[in-house]
């Protein structure tokens, strides 16, 4: 525990230089999210899975962050614990300046109004038993006092704003297609005019060409609304399209942070580079220089120690890598925007 | 001859609701030595057509209402389940996009590795189990030995699939048949089986049919591809052709709609509308009320003909009556080394061509048609 905690202190000194950012719309400092393992017929913890282990960002207002990783390095707990969805096993998450996981539930319930989700799956994140209608109205009964017929005015609103028509209202879910029932979550989480979304994967269940439709919708609904976006996705491609930022995660902590452009023409970390070169590219023939990594991730529940990649790193620079947890450095032009965590910048 | 022929397959489903023509008069083949990619979006019916090859479809509800599947000369379509199986697991193999459920998850890793060499070869136990551990071993596995007494769930989702890889070619098989087998692994790991498939193929020349959603996956393996679109194939060409000229305006417009690495921010080409509803497919060309280039009646009424187009690849094929001898209209985009004949081998074309050289794009037509239909239906984007 002890280890844990001193090499989130670290993290937060490296990045303290970043609270520069005043305005930021959503700030999470040193954030943990674990979760018990439990064995044996009494279900005593045995265990940790640490999900998420000392991350720390800033959201500006209006932008589209993006959080990328593959399965299982804790983008989508990272999701759910700044929506409230889970509670943070330590440190802070502030929205607009107020601390988050402190606020009392009447307060939280005020915050769920400006923080919304869309889910990866619109089927299962659906109720199949209420009409479409009731499912985007639902958010305003309870997290507004709006009055009935308000509540019924902003719904008709919400349905041609994307892309479906009244006629689809008195519907259920199971009468859509997938892409239309990702329409119908986006409704449902604009309902209560939220300022910032997590979108956790929200076009990893559809076909390509639906993809393009519900992306293109974001987009239109984030000029709309002026919206904040946190998309969560381990398509590259698709956070290259979208996002302003991006923040490239592993194994419960943050690798690689810089704006888009930045992170894709000089990826910093090896972990990046590697991920990078690992999307195939859209012509024909074989990519040449990828870096393949050896092996797979390691289990969150006994990371390696001092930096989390060494085990797979193809530039492994000796003991420092295994030993000591590497702190952000900047590795753009000294403005902060594009840091990494890896020994070869220390 | 070819190794693979897939000749006029039509496949029906019955179905509580009705009868879903799911594979509608397919034809492909997949040559020795030869990488297939076959791509198109769900329900699609690619996976019903690998399905169909094996003799793994459940009937009822499935029936295969005509067509043959030859496999090296031989009909597999009316042999029965016993004569089935000397080729299933030998000569044809399969890997599924889950490796989870194609594992039986109640046995080591090495029995079900040396399971389809016992069966299919006269070969000892031992001899058996030794050629396990090597095939491991090539599929990439540290450790094979250790891996033998493993069983699925102790393996990571990249082990398993390298595990049923292993499981698949360990008969060296003539034919490999691939349904989506990276969709559900992580990038890096994706390159590691993208990467293994190419290495085991020039060991074992073994031909692969490569099904995926996935454009940009599939360019990095497949020699050939074969775009599916509700039930039909409606371009085939090389992989080259298929970046450098697309010919149907739905293989045109799926790989602009898809976010690439190269490609700049900006909105996405989409395509409007969803595909045909297979329980009442449409009378003429599946796409038709989707196209942008929808260029009237015939779109409507005729499904277009599978035409071979001219080209400096001969294999280029595609169903459009943007490419058939029954509409006056030509395509916007440049057809390559085609000059005035739109079509390879008829030889009406050419002068008609020519006169309709002249003629503006049917862009404004083709605009007013789909605008048209939206407001009827009621909805835009991806109306059911």
């Amino acid at each position: 525990m002890s280890r844990a905690d001193h090499a989130g202190a670290d993290r937060d000194d490296a990045l303290d230089v970043r609270e520069g950012v005043d305005d930021a719309i959503l700030s999470a400092r040193d954030l943990r999210k674990y979760f018990p393992v439990t064995g044996g017929i009494l279900k005593r913890t045995v265990g940790q899975v640490k999900a998420v282990d000392g991350v720390s960002f800033d959201v500006a207002p209006g932008e589209t962050l993006g959080l990328v990783g593959e399965s299982g390095c804790g983008k989508s707990t990272l999701g759910r614990t700044v929506v409230g969805l889970e509670d943070a096993t330590g440190g802070s998450v502030r929205f607009e300046g107020e601390e988050v996981t402190e606020a009392s539930s009447s307060r939280m319930r005020e915050l769920r109004r400006d923080v919304q989700i869309i889910f990866q799956d619109p089927a299962s994140s659906l109720n199949p038993r209420m009409s479409a209608g009731r499912i985007i109205g639902e958010p305003m009964r309870f997290l507004t006092d709006w009055s009935r017929e308000r509540r019924e005015a902003r719904v008709h609103e919400l349905i041609e704003e994307v892309g479906l028509g009244e006629e689809h209202l008195s519907r259920s879910p199971h009468e859509f297609s997938g892409g239309q029932q990702q329409r119908i979550a986006i409704a449902r989480a604009l309902a209560v005019k939220p300022k910032l979304v997590v979108a956790d994967e929200p076009t990893s269940a559809l076909d390509v060409s639906v993809q393009a439709n519900i992306l293109n919708l974001l987009d239109d609904l984030q000029d709309e609304y002026d919206l904040t976006y946190l998309f969560v996705s381990h398509d590259l491609s698709v956070i290259k399209h979208v996002c302003d930022r991006v923040m490239v995660m592993y194994l419960g902590r943050l690798a690689e942070v810089a704006p888009t452009e930045r992170l894709f023409e000089s990826p910093s970390h090896p972990y990046t580079k590697a991920l990078l070169s690992s999307v195939p590219k859209a012509s024909a023939g074989t990519t040449t220089d990828r870096i393949v990594l050896e092996g797979s991730v390691p289990s969150p529940e006994n990371p390696p120690s001092g930096c989390r990649f060494h085990t797979r790193c193809q530039e492994y620079i000796g003991d420092v890598c295994e030993t000591t947890d590497p702190a952000f450095r900047d590795v753009g032009d000294g403005d902060d925007e594009h840091v990494c965590a890896c020994h070869h910048y220390d | 001859m070819a190794l693979l022929e897939i000749e006029d397959l039509h496949v029906h489903f019955h179905t509580e609701d009705g009868r879903v023509e799911a594979i509608n008069g397919v034809n492909l083949t997949v040559d020795h030595d030869e990488v297939l990619g076959v791509i198109g979006e769900s329900g699609c019916g690619k996976t019903v057509t690998v399905l169909s090859v094996m003799g793994l479809l459940q009937s009822p509800p499935a029936e295969v209402v005509r067509g043959s599947v030859r496999f090296d000369g031989r009909d597999l379509l009316p042999l029965s389940d016993e004569e089935l199986d000397e080729i299933r697991g030998d000569d044809v193999s399969m890997i599924y996009q889950d490796p989870m459920s194609s594992l039986n998850p109640v046995l080591s890793v090495g029995r079900q590795l040396i399971e389809p060499l016992v069966a299919h070869r006269d070969i000892s136990k031992s001899a058996a189990r030794e050629r396990a551990v090597e095939m491991l071993d090539d599929c990439g596995l540290a450790d094979p030995e250790r891996i033998m007494t493993e069983y699925p769930h102790e393996l990571s989702g990249g082990m398993r699939q390298r595990v049923m890889i292993a499981m698949a070619l360990i008969t060296e098989p003539k034919l490999l048949l691939a349904d989506e087998p990276t969709t559900a692994l992580d990038v890096t790991i994706q390159a590691q089986i993208l990467d293994l498939l190419r290495d085991l193929r020039a060991e074992f020349d073994t031909s692969i049919v490569f099904i995926t959603h996935d454009l940009p996956v599939v360019s990095e393996i497949a020699d050939r591809i074969a775009v599916m679109y509700a039930g039909r194939v409606v371009e085939t060409c090389s992989i080259g052709d298929l970046f450098d000229s697309p010919l149907h305006p739905y293989t045109r417009r799926l790989s602009e709609s898809i976010p690439s690495l190269e490609g700049t921010p900006g909105r996405l080409p989409v395509i409007e509308g969803s595909v045909p509803n297979l329980l009442d497919p449409p009378e003429g060309c599946p796409f038709a009320d989707r196209c942008p280039e929808h260029h009237g009646d015939v779109c409507d009424s005729v499904v277009p003909a599978v035409t071979p187009v001219a080209g400096p690849h001969d294999d280029h094929e595609v169903a459009c009556h943007l490419y058939t001898d029954l509409s006056d209209e030509r395509p916007p985009w440049p057809v390559p080394g085609a000059g005035d004949a739109r079509v390879g081998d008829r030889g009406r074309g050419s002068t008609r061509d020519a006169a309709d050289g002249g003629r503006g794009r049917p862009g404004t037509e083709s605009t007013r048609t789909r605008d048209g239909r939206r407001s009827d239906g009621g909805t835009g984007g991806d109306r059911q």
